[in-house]
Protein backbone atom coordinates (compact mmCIF):
# COMPACT_ATOMS: atom_id res chain seq x y z
CA UNK A 1 0.00 0.00 0.00
CA UNK A 2 1.37 3.40 -1.01
CA UNK A 3 -0.79 5.62 1.17
CA UNK A 4 -1.19 5.90 4.91
CA UNK A 5 -4.17 8.24 4.80
CA UNK A 6 -6.71 9.72 2.40
CA UNK A 7 -5.08 13.15 2.59
CA UNK A 8 -1.76 11.63 1.59
CA UNK A 9 -3.51 10.03 -1.37
CA UNK A 10 -5.03 13.33 -2.53
CA UNK A 11 -1.78 15.20 -1.94
CA UNK A 12 0.19 12.92 -4.33
CA UNK A 13 3.50 13.84 -2.75
CA UNK A 14 2.78 17.56 -3.18
CA UNK A 15 1.82 17.18 -6.85
CA UNK A 16 -1.91 16.67 -6.35
CA UNK A 17 -2.78 19.60 -8.62
CA UNK A 18 -0.92 18.08 -11.58
CA UNK A 19 -2.07 14.49 -11.09
CA UNK A 20 -5.73 15.30 -10.34
CA UNK A 21 -5.79 18.06 -12.95
CA UNK A 22 -4.88 15.42 -15.54
CA UNK A 23 -7.37 12.84 -14.33
CA UNK A 24 -10.23 15.32 -13.85
CA UNK A 25 -10.04 16.71 -17.39
CA UNK A 26 -9.67 13.17 -18.75
CA UNK A 27 -12.80 12.05 -16.88
CA UNK A 28 -14.74 15.15 -17.96
CA UNK A 29 -14.11 14.85 -21.71
CA UNK A 30 -14.45 11.07 -21.70
CA UNK A 31 -17.87 11.44 -20.05
CA UNK A 32 -19.05 14.26 -22.29
CA UNK A 33 -18.09 12.69 -25.62
CA UNK A 34 -20.18 9.49 -25.24
CA UNK A 35 -23.16 11.53 -24.04
CA UNK A 36 -22.96 13.75 -27.12
CA UNK A 37 -22.59 10.75 -29.43
CA UNK A 38 -25.59 8.99 -27.84
CA UNK A 39 -27.64 12.18 -28.09
CA UNK A 40 -26.76 12.48 -31.78
CA UNK A 41 -28.02 8.95 -32.44
CA UNK A 42 -31.30 9.56 -30.59
CA UNK A 43 -31.83 12.78 -32.53
CA UNK A 44 -31.15 11.05 -35.86
CA UNK A 45 -33.71 8.40 -35.00
CA UNK A 46 -36.32 11.03 -34.11
CA UNK A 47 -35.65 12.88 -37.33
CA UNK A 48 -36.00 9.71 -39.37
CA UNK A 49 -39.37 9.04 -37.74
CA UNK A 50 -40.55 12.46 -38.91
CA UNK A 51 -39.39 11.96 -42.50
CA UNK A 52 -42.51 11.07 -44.52
CA UNK A 53 -42.45 7.82 -46.47
CA UNK A 54 -43.26 9.60 -49.74
CA UNK A 55 -40.34 11.98 -49.39
CA UNK A 56 -38.00 9.04 -49.13
CA UNK A 57 -39.20 7.50 -52.38
CA UNK A 58 -39.01 10.84 -54.19
CA UNK A 59 -35.43 11.45 -53.04
CA UNK A 60 -34.34 7.98 -54.07
CA UNK A 61 -35.68 8.61 -57.57
CA UNK A 62 -33.89 11.93 -57.72
CA UNK A 63 -30.60 10.25 -56.84
CA UNK A 64 -31.03 7.55 -59.47
CA UNK B 1 -38.60 -10.84 -41.13
CA UNK B 2 -35.94 -13.16 -42.51
CA UNK B 3 -32.86 -11.93 -44.28
CA UNK B 4 -31.83 -13.73 -47.45
CA UNK B 5 -28.78 -15.86 -46.82
CA UNK B 6 -25.74 -14.42 -48.51
CA UNK B 7 -22.19 -15.77 -48.44
CA UNK B 8 -19.99 -14.20 -45.80
CA UNK B 9 -17.39 -11.97 -47.46
CA UNK B 10 -15.24 -8.99 -46.60
CA UNK B 11 -18.11 -6.77 -47.72
CA UNK B 12 -20.81 -8.48 -45.66
CA UNK B 13 -20.35 -6.00 -42.83
CA UNK B 14 -20.21 -3.02 -45.14
CA UNK B 15 -24.00 -3.10 -45.33
CA UNK B 16 -25.24 -0.25 -43.12
CA UNK B 17 -28.29 -2.10 -41.65
CA UNK B 18 -26.16 -5.08 -40.74
CA UNK B 19 -23.47 -2.86 -39.26
CA UNK B 20 -26.13 -1.03 -37.27
CA UNK B 21 -27.54 -4.27 -35.85
CA UNK B 22 -24.15 -5.79 -34.97
CA UNK B 23 -22.76 -2.66 -33.33
CA UNK B 24 -25.99 -2.36 -31.35
CA UNK B 25 -24.90 -5.55 -29.60
CA UNK B 26 -21.18 -4.66 -29.47
CA UNK B 27 -21.39 -1.15 -28.00
CA UNK B 28 -22.61 -2.24 -24.51
CA UNK B 29 -19.91 -4.96 -24.48
CA UNK B 30 -17.22 -2.36 -25.18
CA UNK B 31 -18.65 -0.08 -22.48
CA UNK B 32 -18.50 -2.88 -19.94
CA UNK B 33 -14.91 -3.61 -20.97
CA UNK B 34 -13.93 0.06 -20.79
CA UNK B 35 -15.38 0.55 -17.31
CA UNK B 36 -14.08 -2.74 -15.93
CA UNK B 37 -10.57 -2.32 -17.31
CA UNK B 38 -10.41 1.28 -16.09
CA UNK B 39 -11.34 0.18 -12.57
CA UNK B 40 -8.64 -2.51 -12.55
CA UNK B 41 -6.05 -0.27 -14.26
CA UNK B 42 -6.53 2.66 -11.90
CA UNK B 43 -6.50 0.43 -8.85
CA UNK B 44 -3.19 -1.04 -10.00
CA UNK B 45 -1.86 2.38 -10.97
CA UNK B 46 -2.61 4.04 -7.65
CA UNK B 47 -2.50 1.25 -5.10
CA UNK B 48 -0.21 -1.47 -6.44
CA UNK B 49 2.39 0.35 -8.55
CA UNK B 50 5.14 1.74 -6.30
CA UNK B 51 6.29 5.34 -5.98
CA UNK B 52 8.80 6.21 -8.70
CA UNK B 53 12.37 6.49 -7.40
CA UNK B 54 13.17 9.72 -9.27
CA UNK B 55 9.81 11.36 -9.97
CA UNK B 56 7.85 10.53 -6.83
CA UNK B 57 4.06 10.39 -7.21
CA UNK B 58 3.62 12.74 -10.16
CA UNK B 59 4.63 9.98 -12.58
CA UNK B 60 1.15 8.46 -12.03
CA UNK B 61 -0.04 10.70 -14.88
CA UNK B 62 1.60 8.09 -17.12
CA UNK B 63 -1.43 5.78 -16.74
CA UNK B 64 -3.52 8.13 -18.87
CA UNK B 65 -0.81 10.05 -20.72
CA UNK B 66 0.77 7.16 -22.59
CA UNK B 67 -2.51 5.36 -23.46
CA UNK B 68 -4.00 8.66 -24.73
CA UNK B 69 -0.90 9.34 -26.84
CA UNK B 70 -0.92 5.81 -28.27
CA UNK B 71 -4.62 6.05 -29.10
CA UNK B 72 -4.12 9.44 -30.76
CA UNK B 73 -1.64 7.91 -33.22
CA UNK B 74 -3.42 4.57 -33.66
CA UNK B 75 -6.78 6.21 -34.34
CA UNK B 76 -5.22 8.48 -36.97
CA UNK B 77 -3.86 5.47 -38.86
CA UNK B 78 -7.21 3.66 -38.58
CA UNK B 79 -9.04 6.80 -39.72
CA UNK B 80 -6.76 7.25 -42.74
CA UNK B 81 -7.12 3.53 -43.58
CA UNK B 82 -10.94 3.54 -43.60
CA UNK B 83 -11.05 6.90 -45.37
CA UNK B 84 -8.84 5.46 -48.12
CA UNK B 85 -10.94 2.27 -48.36
CA UNK B 86 -14.11 4.35 -48.53
CA UNK B 87 -12.62 6.41 -51.31
CA UNK B 88 -11.00 3.60 -53.33
CA UNK B 89 -13.96 1.16 -53.19
CA UNK B 90 -16.70 3.78 -52.95
CA UNK B 91 -17.71 2.16 -49.66
CA UNK B 92 -20.02 4.52 -47.76
CA UNK B 93 -19.75 2.78 -44.44
CA UNK B 94 -15.94 2.86 -44.43
CA UNK B 95 -16.07 6.62 -44.97
CA UNK B 96 -18.57 7.02 -42.15
CA UNK B 97 -16.31 5.05 -39.80
CA UNK B 98 -13.37 7.29 -40.78
CA UNK B 99 -15.35 10.43 -40.09
CA UNK B 100 -16.64 9.23 -36.76
CA UNK B 101 -13.11 8.37 -35.60
CA UNK B 102 -11.89 11.96 -36.07
CA UNK B 103 -13.48 13.58 -32.97
CA UNK B 104 -12.34 10.73 -30.72
CA UNK B 105 -8.82 10.94 -32.16
CA UNK B 106 -8.76 14.69 -31.61
CA UNK B 107 -9.93 14.15 -28.04
CA UNK B 108 -7.13 11.69 -27.26
CA UNK B 109 -4.59 14.02 -28.87
CA UNK B 110 -5.83 16.86 -26.68
CA UNK B 111 -5.62 14.62 -23.61
CA UNK B 112 -2.07 13.57 -24.47
CA UNK B 113 -1.06 17.23 -24.75
CA UNK B 114 -2.96 18.29 -21.65
CA UNK B 115 -1.65 15.54 -19.38
CA UNK B 116 1.80 16.08 -20.89
CA UNK B 117 1.72 19.77 -19.98
CA UNK B 118 0.63 18.97 -16.41
CA UNK B 119 3.40 16.41 -16.18
CA UNK B 120 6.02 18.63 -17.81
CA UNK B 121 5.56 21.53 -15.38
CA UNK B 122 6.67 19.70 -12.22
CA UNK B 123 9.31 17.50 -13.92
CA UNK B 124 10.82 19.74 -16.63
CA UNK B 125 9.84 23.09 -15.14
CA UNK B 126 7.77 24.09 -18.17
CA UNK B 127 4.26 23.47 -19.48
CA UNK B 128 5.37 23.46 -23.07
CA UNK B 129 8.51 23.30 -25.15
CA UNK B 130 8.87 23.29 -28.94
CA UNK B 131 10.61 19.97 -29.11
CA UNK B 132 10.04 17.47 -31.91
CA UNK B 133 7.73 15.12 -29.99
CA UNK B 134 5.47 17.84 -28.62
CA UNK B 135 5.36 19.83 -31.84
CA UNK B 136 4.52 16.82 -34.03
CA UNK B 137 1.76 15.80 -31.57
CA UNK B 138 0.35 19.32 -31.78
CA UNK B 139 0.40 19.03 -35.60
CA UNK B 140 -1.58 15.78 -35.19
CA UNK B 141 -4.26 17.73 -33.30
CA UNK B 142 -4.39 20.28 -36.13
CA UNK B 143 -4.65 17.46 -38.69
CA UNK B 144 -7.66 16.02 -36.86
CA UNK B 145 -9.28 19.45 -36.54
CA UNK B 146 -8.49 20.26 -40.18
CA UNK B 147 -10.05 16.97 -41.28
CA UNK B 148 -13.21 17.65 -39.25
CA UNK B 149 -13.46 21.25 -40.51
CA UNK B 150 -12.93 20.22 -44.15
CA UNK B 151 -15.47 17.38 -44.11
CA UNK B 152 -18.06 19.47 -42.27
CA UNK B 153 -17.62 22.39 -44.68
CA UNK B 154 -18.62 20.35 -47.75
CA UNK B 155 -22.37 19.77 -48.06
CA UNK B 156 -22.36 16.71 -50.32
CA UNK B 157 -21.45 13.87 -47.91
CA UNK B 158 -19.63 11.72 -50.47
CA UNK B 159 -17.55 14.63 -51.76
CA UNK B 160 -16.76 15.55 -48.16
CA UNK B 161 -15.66 11.95 -47.52
CA UNK B 162 -13.34 12.03 -50.52
CA UNK B 163 -11.76 15.39 -49.74
CA UNK B 164 -11.29 14.25 -46.15
CA UNK B 165 -9.70 10.99 -47.32
CA UNK B 166 -7.07 12.88 -49.28
CA UNK B 167 -6.21 15.03 -46.26
CA UNK B 168 -6.17 12.02 -43.92
CA UNK B 169 -3.90 9.96 -46.18
CA UNK B 170 -1.43 12.78 -46.83
CA UNK B 171 -1.40 13.70 -43.14
CA UNK B 172 -0.58 10.14 -42.08
CA UNK B 173 3.09 10.89 -42.84
CA UNK B 174 3.06 12.71 -39.50
CA UNK B 175 2.41 9.55 -37.46
CA UNK B 176 5.84 7.91 -37.93
CA UNK B 177 7.38 11.34 -37.36
CA UNK B 178 5.70 11.54 -33.94
CA UNK B 179 6.67 7.99 -33.07
CA UNK B 180 10.34 8.23 -34.07
CA UNK B 181 10.83 11.90 -33.11
CA UNK B 182 12.42 10.92 -29.81
CA UNK B 183 14.96 8.84 -31.71
CA UNK B 184 15.66 11.13 -34.65
CA UNK B 185 16.06 14.35 -32.70
CA UNK B 186 17.36 15.38 -29.34
CA UNK B 187 14.18 15.92 -27.40
CA UNK B 188 13.35 16.93 -23.88
CA UNK B 189 10.67 14.26 -24.03
CA UNK B 190 11.94 10.87 -22.93
CA UNK B 191 12.33 7.91 -25.27
CA UNK B 192 9.76 5.18 -25.89
CA UNK B 193 8.36 3.76 -22.63
CA UNK B 194 7.75 0.35 -24.12
CA UNK B 195 9.84 -1.45 -26.67
CA UNK B 196 9.46 -4.92 -28.12
CA UNK B 197 13.21 -5.40 -28.42
CA UNK B 198 14.52 -3.98 -25.14
CA UNK B 199 13.90 -5.03 -21.56
CA UNK B 200 11.18 -2.96 -19.80
CA UNK B 201 12.54 0.20 -18.23
CA UNK B 202 9.94 0.35 -15.49
CA UNK B 203 8.51 -1.78 -12.72
CA UNK B 204 6.28 -4.60 -13.91
CA UNK B 205 3.25 -3.33 -11.98
CA UNK B 206 3.61 0.13 -13.57
CA UNK B 207 3.83 -1.41 -17.01
CA UNK B 208 0.85 -3.70 -16.37
CA UNK B 209 -1.30 -0.82 -15.13
CA UNK B 210 -0.39 1.23 -18.19
CA UNK B 211 -1.22 -1.62 -20.57
CA UNK B 212 -4.57 -2.26 -18.85
CA UNK B 213 -5.42 1.44 -19.17
CA UNK B 214 -4.48 1.27 -22.86
CA UNK B 215 -6.93 -1.60 -23.34
CA UNK B 216 -9.57 0.42 -21.47
CA UNK B 217 -9.06 3.43 -23.76
CA UNK B 218 -9.15 1.11 -26.75
CA UNK B 219 -12.53 -0.30 -25.63
CA UNK B 220 -13.76 3.25 -25.00
CA UNK B 221 -12.72 4.25 -28.53
CA UNK B 222 -14.62 1.32 -30.04
CA UNK B 223 -17.75 2.10 -28.01
CA UNK B 224 -17.87 5.80 -28.77
CA UNK B 225 -16.82 5.52 -32.43
CA UNK B 226 -19.45 2.85 -33.09
CA UNK B 227 -22.10 4.97 -31.35
CA UNK B 228 -21.22 7.93 -33.55
CA UNK B 229 -21.11 5.80 -36.70
CA UNK B 230 -24.57 4.46 -35.87
CA UNK B 231 -25.82 8.04 -35.58
CA UNK B 232 -24.19 8.88 -38.91
CA UNK B 233 -25.74 5.82 -40.59
CA UNK B 234 -29.20 6.92 -39.42
CA UNK B 235 -28.60 10.48 -40.61
CA UNK B 236 -27.45 9.46 -44.06
CA UNK B 237 -29.87 6.58 -44.58
CA UNK B 238 -32.81 8.57 -43.20
CA UNK B 239 -34.90 7.85 -46.27
CA UNK B 240 -34.09 4.12 -46.41
CA UNK B 241 -36.96 1.79 -45.56
CA UNK B 242 -35.07 -0.02 -42.77
CA UNK B 243 -34.32 3.26 -40.96
CA UNK B 244 -37.91 4.43 -41.33
CA UNK B 245 -39.20 1.14 -39.95
CA UNK B 246 -36.72 1.25 -37.08
CA UNK B 247 -37.54 4.86 -36.21
CA UNK B 248 -41.30 4.21 -36.23
CA UNK B 249 -40.94 1.10 -34.13
CA UNK B 250 -38.90 3.08 -31.58
CA UNK B 251 -41.48 5.85 -31.53
CA UNK B 252 -44.22 3.28 -30.98
CA UNK B 253 -42.29 1.85 -28.06
CA UNK B 254 -41.60 5.26 -26.54
CA UNK B 255 -44.55 7.55 -27.23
Amino acid sequence: MNWNSASEFFDMGGHGFFVWGSYAVCLAVMTLEPLLAAQRRRRALQQAAQTPHGAAAARDEEDA
Amino acid sequence: MTQPRTPLTFFTFSSPPRFYAITGVLVPVFWALAVGLTAVGLWMGFFVAPTDATQGEVYRIIFIHVPAAWMSMLLYVVMAFWAAIGWAFNARLASMVARSIAPTGALFTFLALWTGALWGKPTWGTWWVWDARLTSELILLFLYLGYIALTEAIDDPRRADQAGALLAVVGSVNVPIIYFSVKWWNTLHQGASVSLTAAPKMATTMLTAMLIMSLAFWAYAFAVVFTRTRAMVLEREQSATWVQDLARRQQGALP
